[in-house]
């Protein structure tokens, strides 16, 4: 059995504790800006800065003109046909109030994603019978502990975004912006808030069901005489499966792509499973590693972690794929309501958006790409760290240019949310750790397991 | 120093087999080669063979293939003969770049895998027309063959084999 030590039980609180003095400073100072008045002060002593005091004017003329054509989807949104405009001040100091609501978000899904992620891949296993993995799965167990609260918290984010705070990440909750945008109130039979909150429990419901069964039969097949509880196990995953990618993609569509409503990709679904899955794997890997160097889990040996190590460096290029196909269509077929999604990115976010392919391909696919390499803990957690900060940067690319717009940064209120979220994710994950054996002796496949090697 | 004769120790089984490698080997003998029908895994490791270099072949000659491809999309489409496609006229490679990255990775696969397979037969000294070198057509169907070359041991050596589980163990003559 394992037991939490009292040092990382604190050191979860205590990142807990400060994330939340960040999250709650990030929303003060966020409301430090009240009126139109205040963002003018705050662009002219921006410009002040960038160009000179003789070329303020100037540069903030072109600075607004710059924002209507790029700011893509949401732009449009705020600026709707039917002559709802809104001054640019208005637009900045709606910006200024999202970012502490979009940086809480950014970070809930991004820990949420790998604990999805890993309920995904831990399924897989089952359904596919595989013999390597069944020494992992208390630890793939202990993850997706967090699906349910981390899901649940996705979803009460948004919903309070678009109820309790001024619509800072869905433009689509707004009435009054479905009131004077042709393209949302067509999609509104789909994009209303009833059926983003009915949705969204059914996901959860059905992600939460699964994995509580999962785990009950997994423990109840420690002490059994038989194998009616793997059986049982293999099929439900089996079920699972299915169910999994049609709401994992409908999520995709729900709680990221509809902060773009008038932007629409047929493959996000997969991109956003691509990033889920790599993150989920090599959040196991780093865990893995973690409770081998404090003396847990002897019967895992480096031919598990080889294959780890396989699975971080393939999936990173499958996302690579994923990532360079949705964007190659649109790049090539240039359909203005299309590529704006990639002009705001790359004029607004170049570093971010083009750092995370570093990130999140070349780097690992450099650095794992040499056999012995996947063997070695210390590789696999450096090239394991890049791949979740790739990915955490991922997510902020999909949400941030939507709800931000080029007044993005990486900050208090940013680094408060992953702190938060990180803090209650390892003390969710490392109490569940706790609940069972480390070692799932009676499943058919733990014989196997044990003695592979590659 | 090539031995002039070796014996010839047939297995009928892959468990077995390890295991007599494993024997040989901490009894500090030379194994010269052995014959399976497929792959053993591990078996290469317990005969102490050095790891192979395929795999760096492979990364070399997939760079050959990404600087082919490079090469060639420039010379096509930049420079030889630029084209206005999709309304992008444009005489930059790395503007254009985006629609050349299938290329790009396809060839990269395309060297690394042809050249690659290319490497092993000729590493493994096998070609069109060439004759087998394989002692026995057993060891193609059902039969493993061990071949340790003898030095004045040949009744040690059989001793040992025979309590390993060999089949069949032949001396046999070289010398030609």
């Amino acid at each position: 059995m394992y037991t939490i030590s009292n040092r990382l039980k604190m050191a979860s609180i205590a990142l807990m504790i400060l994330g939340l003095l960040g999250v709650s400073y990030g929303f003060w100072d966020s409301h430090q800006y009240k009126t139109e008045e205040d963002v003018k002060v705050l662009l002219a002593s921006e410009h002040g800065d960038h160009h000179g005091d003789a070329h303020a004017t100037e540069g903030h003329g072109e600075e607004a003109a710059h924002d209507e054509s790029v700011h893509g989807a949401h732009a449009d949104v705020d600026h709707a046909e039917a002559g709802h405009e809104k001054s640019h001040e208005e637009h900045v100091l709606h910006q200024i109030h999202n970012r502490p609501w979009s940086a809480l978000y950014v970070a809930a899904f991004f820990f949420f994603m790998i604990a999805l992620g890993v309920l995904a891949f831990y399924a897989i296993q089952f359904a596919s019978q595989a013999g390597w993995s069944p020494v992992l799965f208390r630890v793939m167990e202990a993850i997706t502990a967090y699906v349910l609260p981390g899901a649940l918290i996705v979803l009460g984010i948004a919903v309070a975004s678009g109820t309790i705070g001024h619509y800072n990440i869905f433009v689509w909750m707004d009435p009054e912006v479905v009131e004077h945008d042709k393209i949302i109130q067509g999609k509104s039979g789909f994009l209303n808030m009833t059926g983003f909150i009915i949705r969204g429990l059914i996901f959860i419901a059905g992600w939460s069901l699964y994995r509580y069964f999962a785990r009950k039969f997994s423990i109840a097949q420690d002490n059994a005489e038989d194998n009616k509880n793997f059986k049982k196990s293999f099929r439900i995953a089996a079920g699972f499966l299915v169910f999994y990618i049609y709401t994992e993609s409908m999520m995709s569509w729900d709680w990221i792509m509809s902060v773009d409503p008038h932007w629409f990709s047929t493959l996000f679904g997969w991109y956003v499973f691509a990033s889920m899955f790599v993150s989920g794997i090599t959040v196991i890997a780093l865990m893995t590693i973690y409770l081998k160097s404090r003396g847990y889990l002897e019967f895992v040996n480096d031919s598990h972690l080889h294959d780890l190590a396989k699975f971080m460096f393939g999936i990173s290029i499958f996302w690579t794929y994923l990532w360079f196909s949705q964007f190659m269509l649109i790049w090539y077929s240039n359909i203005p309501e299309e590529v704006t999604y990639f002009v705001t990115r790359f004029e607004d976010y170049q570093i971010p958006f083009l750092g995370m392919v570093v990130m999140n391909f070349v780097f690992p696919f450099l650095v794992l790409m040499n056999s012995d390499y996947k063997r070695i803990p210390w590789f696999v957690v450096m090239a394991g760290i890049v791949i979740l900060c790739g990915h955490y940067v991922d997510v902020f690319n999909m949400i941030m240019p939507a709800t931000v717009g080029d007044r993005w940064s990486i900050g208090i209120p940013e680094i408060g949310s992953i702190l938060l979220f990180a803090g209650l994710f390892l003390f969710i994950v490392f109490t569940s750790l706790t609940k069972a054996p480390l070692l799932a002796k009676r499943n058919p496949f733990i014989k196997e397991s044990e003695h592979f090697h590659y | 120093m090539e031995a002039s004769k070796v014996i010839h120790a047939i297995y009928t089984d892959d468990d077995v087999l390890m295991a007599a490698v494993k024997k040989v080997k901490s009894e500090r003998h030379h194994i010269e080669e052995i014959y399976t029908p497929f792959p053993v895994h591990g078996l290469d490791k317990a005969m102490g063979l050095a790891p192979t270099r395929i795999a760096i072949t492979s990364f070399l000659y997939g760079c050959v293939g990404l600087t082919v491809a490079i090469t060639m999309m420039n010379f096509i489409m930049i420079q030889d003969w630029p084209q206005d496609i999709g309304g992008k006229p444009s005489f930059s490679y790395v503007e254009n770049m985006p629609a050349f990255v299938p290329i790009m990775f396809e060839l990269t696969v395309f060297f690394a895998a042809h050249l690659m397979v290319i490497t092993f037969y000729l590493r493994s000294r096998m070609w069109p027309f060439k004759k087998a070198e394989n002692p026995d057509p057993r060891t193609t169907d059902d039969h493993f063959l061990m071949e340790i070359p003898v030095h004045n041991n040949e009744k040690e050596l059989s001793d040992l084999l025979k309590e390993t589980g060999a089949v069949e163990i032949n001396l046999i003559d070289k010398a030609h």
